[in-house]
């Protein structure tokens, strides 16, 4: 490629360099907090695009969206404002694991996120391929784009998500792409890589075939409607603009089988990812079909959704059936599953193969320990999924314009935030494969609730001027709420009579012998709160929905939070326990050779993040400790 | 949850060397250590005395109520100490069983094992002490090092690792069939973990680790004798049995004058196990008067025993008394002898090996001296490992074991109780996961991501 001839272009504080999930919400932060930032992307048409599922949220996903609004993000107002459907996961497990999904109108989500970013005032939205960094001492100067301009910055943002040296991959046909046929960026990470010594791997993911929903029998497959139930994502979504059901899109449920395997069977010798042409490592959590075919061999069907990709289209999704097969193959399986004998096939499925800048040269903040100034997040982390991009963008912009503003970084914890425990796995732990977020992965599970996330990040949001103050009275009131109304029931007393005796009974239970508080009745598994006014007065106005839902959680389930809650003390007793920067770990004396090794390649800031890494063990941390009580270090200049 | 790094918790260690000294000490160090020995002492209250005390009063077992040992407690409140941190030492009786059984309630009830050298670690954190006189804390900290990687295999009797693991592999199934109903709620690849099928895993589950202490607790069947409770009615053959375990080359002269006890006990050695026979009077006096067995007075001797004998007449149908005795039985370490086979088969074989399972059960014509080896054999498998591992162990890793697998068996209790309370599956499962993840520590296996792999390994997940 032959590149622009160089010229001097604008500066700015903060270069946000791709517009996708991670990058929207990086230059939305910055641009927010008060810098004059420049959101670079290769293709206008692609803002805030979806390449993958037609979806946003799900268990672990849905918290992050959650905690993204809860921080003044934008990816929760953006769906919320263009669902085609909502749905609430989980239902009938905790309020720990509750999880909401919505599908997405691609189309309008792109739509709507773009204007956002034309209407922030301090932003600039601009079609172009970042090629090189500037890098002077140490420290990101600013970017040169493949027009030759020379953008100086005081930090930059990478979030090249499966464009940085992107590669297709369907059967035999494979050319350099970004996603969706889009122009690939191959200079960039090639610079990282060569110019400043980055360690770049590369991963694999890929994407089903979408089919022309004209031509699918849906009476042969079984209905997936939306809720009736009243849910959204952002604090700010008002109740009243819920759509009903009958104006939400259904997804459609069918099956492979024994035939459709059959076939991927006889066609493994051109499957790329069993011929040895992938190279890249590919996500347990999303594997390709041909994968699952022939790892679990013993399942005779898998489930595929059909997935409606908007309403202004007829592309459907087939969620379940990721592949790269050759076409023609794709062509044969789709036309074997129920429902789909006469489909058409609008674009086939591929793999694509991307680079990745390894987790562990990174710092909690999302800035690389090579380069100061110089943050990346997303795919480039080696992460998968929308949500798991947008959380890292908002925390890498936070840091990125707290950074080019003076100010000290934000680093949130495991105990805070699922983007907490993202970021914590990615550089402590790095990953050798696309990182997922599962709620498993969190061990403080029943703390990072998604109906507790405004409860737990409007605070920070608003300490960093993304929240605004509005907003922040408004929560304000909700907690005042909430407090009020326990303060209320934990005064009640609610005494034996037949009307409470008969709803005792009538849920199995024994009448009451003598009064009992209004909260603690609230504590038995069957009460609710809507049932527990047929028995003491209305508060002096009505709760919200979310206000209640919060004293129905927080009393029911006060056990196990209380001891949640302890194991977090913990933690933070050791996460206030810093590590200077730049040890020199081999001189330690006693440390396992292995440690010596592990540690100084992560650098962990504190001793909870070094004990976390896989290798160390609590003798070495013992040690480590007494070192850095000594503040006997030595360190590497 | 493990721990993640120790280093603010507080510990344990007996600090007088291990043997039959006249009076043991047994060392608290952290902030909690007044709290702990709270929870076990029964006396004056520690945390008002004034600090560089003795105190007089007793060491009790919350659980039981069992008095385990008179006791002097001394207490020294930070910054004076030699950790700098709140001290509680206890004086208490020498002898391993009063000295271990004191440190593994304090295990139990929130202290931690010390490290080899830990206390001194922690006077030199804190200043107490300088580098010169540290650097040996740091020669001990090293030597750690290399043991702990081989912590697994070596301190560990085989067979304890191994039973051990097999449990954990037991959570591990439930916990990422949950993990996956939750992080795939749509996958139909696995079924749903209800919390009626949690509770049936935990009871299973619970049952084993129960079994394991009680073999864990090998050293006290050595010191104390196997608790033996022969029961049925009358008639079976009772009293035969005794005779024969009771036979002259068999019984153990035992020293128990000046004790009164309820029940009269009697010692004998089967195959290197020492049984401790409970009420072998009753066991006479049934016999001779042929009376309406007392229901009670089985009871007690079963609720006492840590294995009963339920003898059964092979030759006459099970009576309503034999299916009580059955049922009173079952949570026990039970030996069935279906005795008398001399005799035509009167009994509903197939009923009785539906209710206590076939391989408990062992025939016998006790007259005839047949069978009774298989029953020997038996007892001797069902103990000895937990005898063996008592007497090769270190005794401090004993008592780590033991406290860890009580917490195990009170995370288990804490996910029946939440599954009675109509606590969602989820929730009961984070006690679950407390249980799996004490049982790795006893292991040494806490790799924190075993259950993501057996995750995807075992499910066919995503898109």
């Amino acid at each position: 490629m032959q590149e622009g001839k160089p010229y001097k272009a604008k500066d700015y504080d903060v270069i946000v360099v791709g517009a996708g999930h991670a990058g929207c919400e990086a230059a939305l932060a910055a641009a927010r907090m008060g810098n004059k930032t420049l959101l670079m992307t290769i293709n206008l048409e692609m803002v805030a695009f979806m390449p993958c599922n037609p979806s946003v949220g799900g268990p672990a996903k849905g918290t992050v969206v959650r905690e993204i609004d809860a921080l003044g993000g934008e990816m929760g107002k953006n769906i919320d404002k263009t669902y085609i459907q909502m749905r609430m996961l989980n239902t009938s497990k905790g309020p720990a694991v509750r999880a909401l999904r919505a599908q997405a109108d691609k189309r309008q989500y792109s739509i709507e996120m773009k204007h956002t970013l034309e209407e922030e005032p301090n932003l600039t939205l601009r079609q172009g391929m970042v090629d090189d960094l500037i890098v002077e001492d140490g420290k990101v100067t600013g970017v040169v784009s493949s027009t030759g301009a020379h953008y100086g910055a005081k930090a930059v943002v990478l979030t090249t998500g499966t464009s940085a040296r992107g590669r297709i991959i369907i059967g035999e046909l494979m050319y350099s792409s970004g996603p969706n046929n889009s122009q690939p960026a191959l200079e960039l990470t090639k610079n990282l890589e060569e110019k400043y010594g980055f360690d770049i791997v590369r991963f694999k993911t890929g994407t089903p075939p979408r089919v022309d929903g004209n031509t699918i029998h849906y009476d042969e497959t079984e209905e997936q409607p939306g809720d009736e139930d009243v849910n959204h994502f952002s604090f700010e979504s008002s109740d009243d603009e819920y759509l009903p059901v009958k104006d939400q899109l259904s997804c459609w449920l069918t099956y492979t089988n024994e035939k459709v395997h059959q076939i991927i069977r006889d066609n493994l010798d051109r499957a790329p990812m069993f011929t040895g042409v992938i190279e890249g490592v590919g996500p347990r959590y999303c594997p390709s079909i041909e994968d699952k075919v022939v790892r679990f061999a013993d399942k005779d069907r898998h489930q595929l959704f059909l997935e409606p990709e908007g309403r202004t289209t007829d592309e459907y999704y087939v969620d379940g059936l990721s592949t790269s097969l050759p076409e023609e193959v794709q062509l044969q399986m789709l036309h074997n599953i129920k429902g789909l004998e006469d489909v058409e096939m609008m674009r086939p499925g591929y793999a694509i193969e991307y680079d990745v800048v390894s987790p562990y040269q990174l710092r909690p903040t999302l800035e690389t320990k090579k380069i100061r100034g110089l943050y990346t997040a997303g795919q480039i982390n080696g992460t998968s999924g929308y949500e798991e991009a947008a959380g890292q963008g908002l925390i890498a912009g936070i840091n990125a314009g707290r950074y080019a503003l003076g100010k000290d970084q934000i680093v949130l914890k495991r105990s805070d935030a699922y983007i907490g425990v993202l970021v914590d796995d990615l550089v402590t732990k790095g990953t050798n494969e696309p990182y997922r977020l599962l709620t498993s992965r969190a061990e403080y599970r029943l703390i990072l609730r998604h109906d507790n996330a405004d409860l737990r990040l409007t605070e920070l949001g608003h300490q960093i001027g993304l929240i605004s103050d509005e907003r922040y009275a408004k929560f304000e009131q909700k907690k005042a709420d909430i407090e009020n109304e326990k303060q209320r029931l934990e005064s009640i007393r609610i005494k034996p009579n037949p009307e409470i005796d008969a709803y005792l009974e009538a849920h199995g239970d024994r009448p009451l012998k003598d009064g009992v508080l209004a909260s603690d009745m609230l504590r038995r598994p069957y009460m609710t709160y809507k049932d527990l006014l047929q028995f003491i007065p209305a508060p002096d106005h009505p709760l919200d929905r979310r206000v209640i839902e919060q004293i129905e959680i927080q009393y029911k389930y006060a056990g196990y939070i209380k001891k949640a809650e302890e194991k977090v003390e913990k933690l933070h007793r050791m996460e206030a326990k810093k590590i200077p920067e730049k040890i020199d770990y081999s001189a330690i004396d006693g440390l396992a050779t292995e440690a010596v090794e592990k540690l100084s390649k992560i650098q962990p800031e504190t001793l909870a993040q070094a004990s976390r890494i896989s290798g160390v063990n609590p003798a070495d941390i013992s040690i480590l400790a007494v070192y850095i009580q000594q503040g006997k270090i030595k360190k590497i200049d | 949850m493990v721990e993640e790094v120790t280093e603010y918790d507080t510990i344990a260690a007996i600090s007088t060397p291990p043997g039959e000294g006249a009076i043991s000490i047994v060392r608290l160090s952290g902030d909690d250590a007044l709290p702990i020995i709270m929870k076990l002492f029964k006396g004056k209250d520690l945390t008002k005395v004034p600090t560089h005390t003795i105190n007089y009063g007793h060491i009790i077992n919350p659980q039981t109520g069992e008095m385990v040992d008179e006791v002097m407690v001394t207490v020294m409140r930070a910054p004076k100490t030699y950790t700098r941190e709140d001290i509680v030492e206890i004086n208490c009786h020498g002898g391993i069983v009063p000295t271990n059984k004191i440190l593994q309630l304090l295990l139990t009830y929130g202290a931690r094992m010390a490290n080899p050298g830990e206390f001194t670690e922690r006077a030199f954190l804190h200043g107490r002490i300088d580098l010169t006189q540290a650097e040996s804390v740091l020669d001990i900290i090293e030597a750690k090092t290399d043991r702990s990687a081989q912590l697994a295999l070596n301190h560990l009797g085989g067979s304890l690792a191994k039973l051990i693991r097999a449990l954990r592999e037991e959570i591990l199934d439930t916990l990422s069939k949950v993990e996956v109903n939750i992080d795939y709620p749509e996958y139909d690849g696995t079924e749903m973990i209800t919390t009626k099928l949690l509770k049936e895993r935990t009871v299973e589950v619970r049952k084993k680790i129960r079994k394991l202490l009680e073999t864990a607790q090998g050293g006290k069947i050595l010191r104390e004798g196997l608790a033996t409770a022969i029961v049925g009615r009358p008639n079976v053959g009772k009293s035969s049995l005794l005779n024969y375990l009771l036979h002259e080359d068999k019984a153990i002269v035992t020293d128990v004058a000046g004790t009164t006890r309820d029940v009269i006990e009697e010692y004998v050695n089967i195959k290197g196990i020492p049984l401790k026979l409970i009420d072998t009077a009753g066991i006479r006096e049934t016999e001779d008067k042929v009376e309406k067995i007392g229901v009670e007075r089985s009871r007690k001797a079963i609720n006492q025993g840590d294995l009963v004998i339920l003898v059964l007449n092979a030759s006459e149908p099970l009576t309503e008394e034999d299916r009580q005795l059955i049922d009173l039985t079952k949570d026990k370490q039970r030996i069935v002898i279906m005795n008398k086979i001399d005799l035509p088969m009167q009994i509903e074989m197939a009923e009785v090996e539906e209710l206590v399972g076939k391989e408990n059960i062992i025939r016998t014509s006790i007259k005839n001296a047949q069978g009774v080896d298989e029953l020997e054999s038996r007892i001797k498998e069902m103990f000895a490992d937990g005898i063996e591992s008592s007497q090769n162990e270190v005794i401090i890793n004993n008592a780590r074991h033991v406290a860890l697998l009580n917490k195990a068996s009170n995370s288990l209790d804490a996910v029946l109780t939440g599954i009675e309370n109509g606590m969602p599956v989820d929730l009961c499962q984070t006690d679950l996961r407390d249980a799996w993840e004490y049982l790795g520590e006893i292991t040494g296996d806490s790799y924190k991501d075993e259950l993501l792999d057996e995750l995807f390994s075992k499910f066919c997940l995503g898109k």
